[in-house]
């Protein structure tokens, strides 16, 4: 086991002992002693920088389950990376944040940290692992320790509603991808990506190959939140802040986009996966920035818009992918699209994260996060205001800050659909770039939203709960370091293109012997891009300012087509379904379980006999037949036949007692002494017991025949007929090798006795004998049992 | 010869008990049916002793005394049943 996977499963080791941290230092924040690692984690990853800046690859093995193939094979290379400090990077931050935003007196803290901690490692084990069903693993442990982190305030119904909501979409998806997986499995033999993606181009033209792009695509879009999945992510924001700030808008959600990104050099060259991907996603932007601007909740703002930026990211991957497939990469004409999609992707980490725990101070020190009771905020939280500029700025895409350079190059991916040269696309392309345009003013209305109405306007101290002022300082220090990286990046983008960037992409596309070397400028001149943006902000402004006059264009959405109140009813229909259906078959008659399986064996055993022509009858080692056969025969048929019609009980027992009477007969008359004697007791026995029964039966006024029904007569005749069938073509297909002989030789020989049966039953298969003996004992007991011990209301019962 | 008479002697005692099951089905009281069962084990004692003769075996000369045993065993249990409602009574001296 080497440092790094020390590191990644470092978390798991330290969520052992923050329980014990907690109980024994009460006075201190538990959270101070979770900081250090993922800080420590941080600083671990950054010097593998030094190895990917050269688009290189660090890869560590360590045996776990060999046999199958299933080792922990951890890779970092430049997606990896990039991924791994995002994760260390803010999660360091979120939990400094989390020290001040969670009372150590109020909240179980133990928990909350044990929760975080596990879904860091998790994270980390997604993004750094080789191994496919590795990945399987701490993908599921995201979907869980997220679970247990949005349902952190467990008594709170809505809390455990999202957290049942996140785990049922993002687990569904989970499966589908361990399906895929699977496939995948099928079609290489190996469950290594590297190995996977170095035999790529073999598995192309296999048949599993479009069932496995799906499963994996089912997975990705159900983590990262796309349309029509999405559902999940506003209701998970029930969680506390900051689990919203780090998984729900930096690293969790990232997830799907990551597996996306990582299986782009398997998957990629099937224009199947491009539109899926690209249409998706730009479906997901559209649909996630138009909702957003009708919320009124700011973290319900925030999560939509995570979602339309998740969109924009996957679809910018779906274009990327084009790269691989219309061209060679070393054109570079698509790639533009993926630089984005990486860019966008460290862009939005930071000013969401700073936006949600901007989102939180307010929710900190006023007590609400309803924007129409908020307002007027500037002169209490300046600072708080600040940031709130710069992330939204940012969000909506203006200049000087990040999102503006990666809003422009995702204008300038869009737009170069337009020159993809494939079915009639002077028509279907053109919705790229229009819905992205659209896409962005509305993301521009809702940036504004979120803060002019909060922090500018009418002040409302009667609403809020507390009087507001500004966060202390330890609030306010994570994001700052977020706000400032978004400044930094928007300045000097260059510092990350060719050491993030770049060995991202070479990860996502890679191409033997060639080096990706992006810049990132500010002016391109007079590009069409360019125009665009400057439309956005135009009309962005017209319809923010405009925007109680055509709120009502929301209303004209009815309720009832909303995604939830699909899934909601979707869920309890499920529920209703599957209890309605229970109740039909499982009714409690056992008559009807009867008719089920006897219904059963008389179909299977009939088809399979007929399907493979079994049925065979062969008369020719048939004994003669005697007379006193036939005669017996005829009085065990008659005596069996009466049964069924008589009207007594008593007389039924009767005629059960003559025909094993007869059978003890037919024993005789086989050659069979020991069966007939034991036969005879046996059945003297059984109805003497049956008439101890029928003594104890309620009286009965009318005893009436049993009454007639058609299906009972049908499906007896039929199991009759079944079985008669099949010992007719079993004994026609009869062996004639038979191990008798060995019996009748060594009976005396080997086993000192003459009586054969009796030395079968003691010698030769004693061990029958012994557990035939158990079987008695047990039905003896269990009587003893059911007669003596009457626990509870059995008195009422007992006999006169 | 005697094979022959066996065999008549036993297609009787198939006819006996045909007429006997007759009696068992039929029988309008539970007293008649109980007597039909009690002949149905005595002319199951001559069936096997005959049945044995014609085999040439003794190995069914425990059955005839089993039948002989369970048949009276049975008839009496039956008869006490239908005479007192039990057949086993339980001592209630306490």
């Amino acid at each position: 086991m080497s440092l790094l996977h020390l590191a990644i499963i470092s978390p798991f080791l330290l969520a052992i002992l923050v329980p014990i941290a907690y109980k024994l230092f009460r006075q201190i924040h538990t959270g101070w002693f979770v900081l250090p690692l993922p800080i420590l984690l941080f600083s671990y990853f950054i010097s593998y920088l030094s190895i990917t800046s050269d688009q290189q690859s660090v890869t560590e093995s360590f045996s776990w389950i060999p046999a199958l193939g299933i080792d922990f094979t951890a890779k970092v290379d430049g997606l990896g990376l990039l991924f791994a400090l995002l994760i260390t990077g803010i999660g360091s931050l979120v939990v400094l944040y989390s020290i001040y935003y969670l009372d150590k007196n109020k909240e179980k803290l133990n928990t909350f940290y044990v929760y975080l901690l596990l879904f860091m490692g998790a994270m980390l084990g997604v993004v750094l692992s080789d191994n496919l069903i590795v990945l399987y693993t701490f993908w599921e442990f995201t979907s869980f320790s997220s679970f247990l982190l949005i349902g952190y305030w467990y008594h709170r119904e809505k809390s455990r509603y999202g957290a049942q909501k996140s785990m049922i979409i993002t687990v569904f998806g989970g499966l589908s991808m361990l399906g895929g997986i699977i496939l995948l499995y099928l079609m290489t033999g190996t469950f290594s990506i590297s190995e996977i993606i170095a035999g790529s181009d073999e598995i192309f033209s296999h048949s599993l190959f479009v069932p496995a792009l799906l499963c994996f695509l089912l997975g990705a879009f159900t983590k990262s939140a796309q349309f029509p999945f999405h559902i999940w992510l506003p209701d998970a924001m029930e969680a506390p802040t900051p689990v919203s700030a780090y998984l729900h808008s930096a690293t969790m959600v990232k997830a799907g986009i990551y597996l996306v990104a990582r299986m782009s050099p398997v998957f990629a060259e099937h224009s199947l996966w491009l539109w899926l991907i690209a249409g998706f996603g730009i479906t997901t932007l559209f649909w996630g920035s138009f909702s957003a601007v009708k919320q009124t909740d700011l973290k319900a703002i925030l999560a939509f818009s995570t979602v339309s930026q998740l969109g924009m990211i996957m679809s910018l991957l779906g274009i990327g992918a084009a790269a691989l497939h219309f061209e060679t990469v070393e054109d570079s004409y698509f790639t533009v699209a993926t630089t984005a999609a990486v860019f966008h992707l460290i862009n939005h980490a930071t000013f969401k994260g700073s936006l949600f725990m901007v989102a939180g101070i307010v929710d900190h020190e006023t007590g609400t996060r309803d924007i129409r009771k908020l307002g007027g905020l500037m002169n209490f939280m300046p600072i708080t205001f600040t940031l709130a500029i710069i992330g939204t700025f940012s969000m909506a895409g203006l200049p000087p800050f990040n999102g503006f350079l990666s809003k422009e190059m995702f204008f300038t991916g869009m737009v170069r659909v337009l020159e993809m040269d494939i079915f009639n696309l002077d028509t279907w392309g053109l919705l790229f770039p229009v819905f992205a345009w659209v896409a962005s003013v509305f993301t521009f209305i809702y940036s504004m939203v979120l803060v002019f109405r909060t922090f500018t306007g009418k002040f409302q101290p009667e609403q809020l709960e507390k009087k507001p002022h500004e966060a202390p300082f330890g609030m306010l220090i994570s994001p700052i370091i977020l706000a400032s990286l978004v400044i930094i990046i928007g300045f000097f983008p260059n510092i990350i293109s060719n050491t993030l960037i770049s060995p991202a992409q070479a990860a996502i596309m890679p191409v033997e012997g060639y080096k990706y070397d992006t810049h990132i400028y500010f002016w391109h001149g007079f590009t069409p891009e360019l125009f665009m943006t400057l439309g956005v902000i135009t009309l962005g402004v017209l319809l923010f300012i405009s925007l109680p006059k055509w709120r009502r264009v929301y209303d004209l959405f009815p309720e009832k087509l909303a995604l939830n109140r699909f899934y909601d009813s979707g869920l309890s229909g499920i529920q209703r379904g599957a209890y309605r259906f229970t109740k039909w078959y499982m009714n409690g008659s056992i008559r009807n379980y009867l008719v089920y399986i006897f219904t059963f064996f008389i179909i299977t055993l009939l088809s399979v006999l007929f399907m493979k022509d079994a049925f065979k009858f062969d008369a020719s080692n048939v004994s003669a037949i005697r007379f006193s056969e036939i005669v017996l025969a005829l009085v065990i048929g008659v005596g069996s036949i009466t049964i069924l019609f008589v009207k007594s009980r008593l007389t039924s027992i009767i005629l059960l007692g003559a025909v094993g009477y007869t059978v003890a007969l037919f024993f005789v008359i086989f050659r069979a002494p020991d069966l007939a004697l034991t036969q005879l007791v046996i059945e003297t026995i059984s109805v003497a017991l049956f008439l101890l029964c029928f003594y104890h039966l309620p009286q009965i006024k009318d005893e009436e025949r049993m009454p007639f029904k058609a299906t009972n007569a049908v499906i007896s005749i039929g199991v009759g007929l079944v079985v008669t069938l099949i010992a007719f073509s079993a004994y026609s297909n009869k062996s004639p090798n038979s191990i008798a002989q060995y019996y009748i030789e060594n009976t005396y020989e080997k086993a000192a006795g003459k009586n054969m049966v009796n030395v079968i039953l003691v010698d030769f298969r004693g061990f029958d004998t012994m557990f035939e003996i158990t079987v008695l004992a047990i039905a003896a007991l269990g009587i003893f049992g059911m007669i003596k011990l009457r626990l509870g209301g059995g008195k009422k019962n007992e006999n006169k | 010869m005697i094979e022959i008479i066996l065999m008549l002697s036993l297609g009787f005692l198939a006819l006996s008990m045909m007429a006997t099951i007759f009696r068992l089905v039929i029988g309008p009281t539970t007293p008649d049916r109980v007597q039909a069962l009690d002949i149905l084990g005595i002319n199951l004692i001559s069936a096997v002793a005959i049945l044995s003769v014609l085999l040439k075996t003794h190995a069914f000369m425990e059955v005839i005394l089993l039948i002989g045993i369970l048949s009276f065993i049975g008839t009496i249990a039956f008869a006490r049943f239908m005479e007192r409602g039990v057949v086993i009574e339980r001592r209630r001296h306490k």
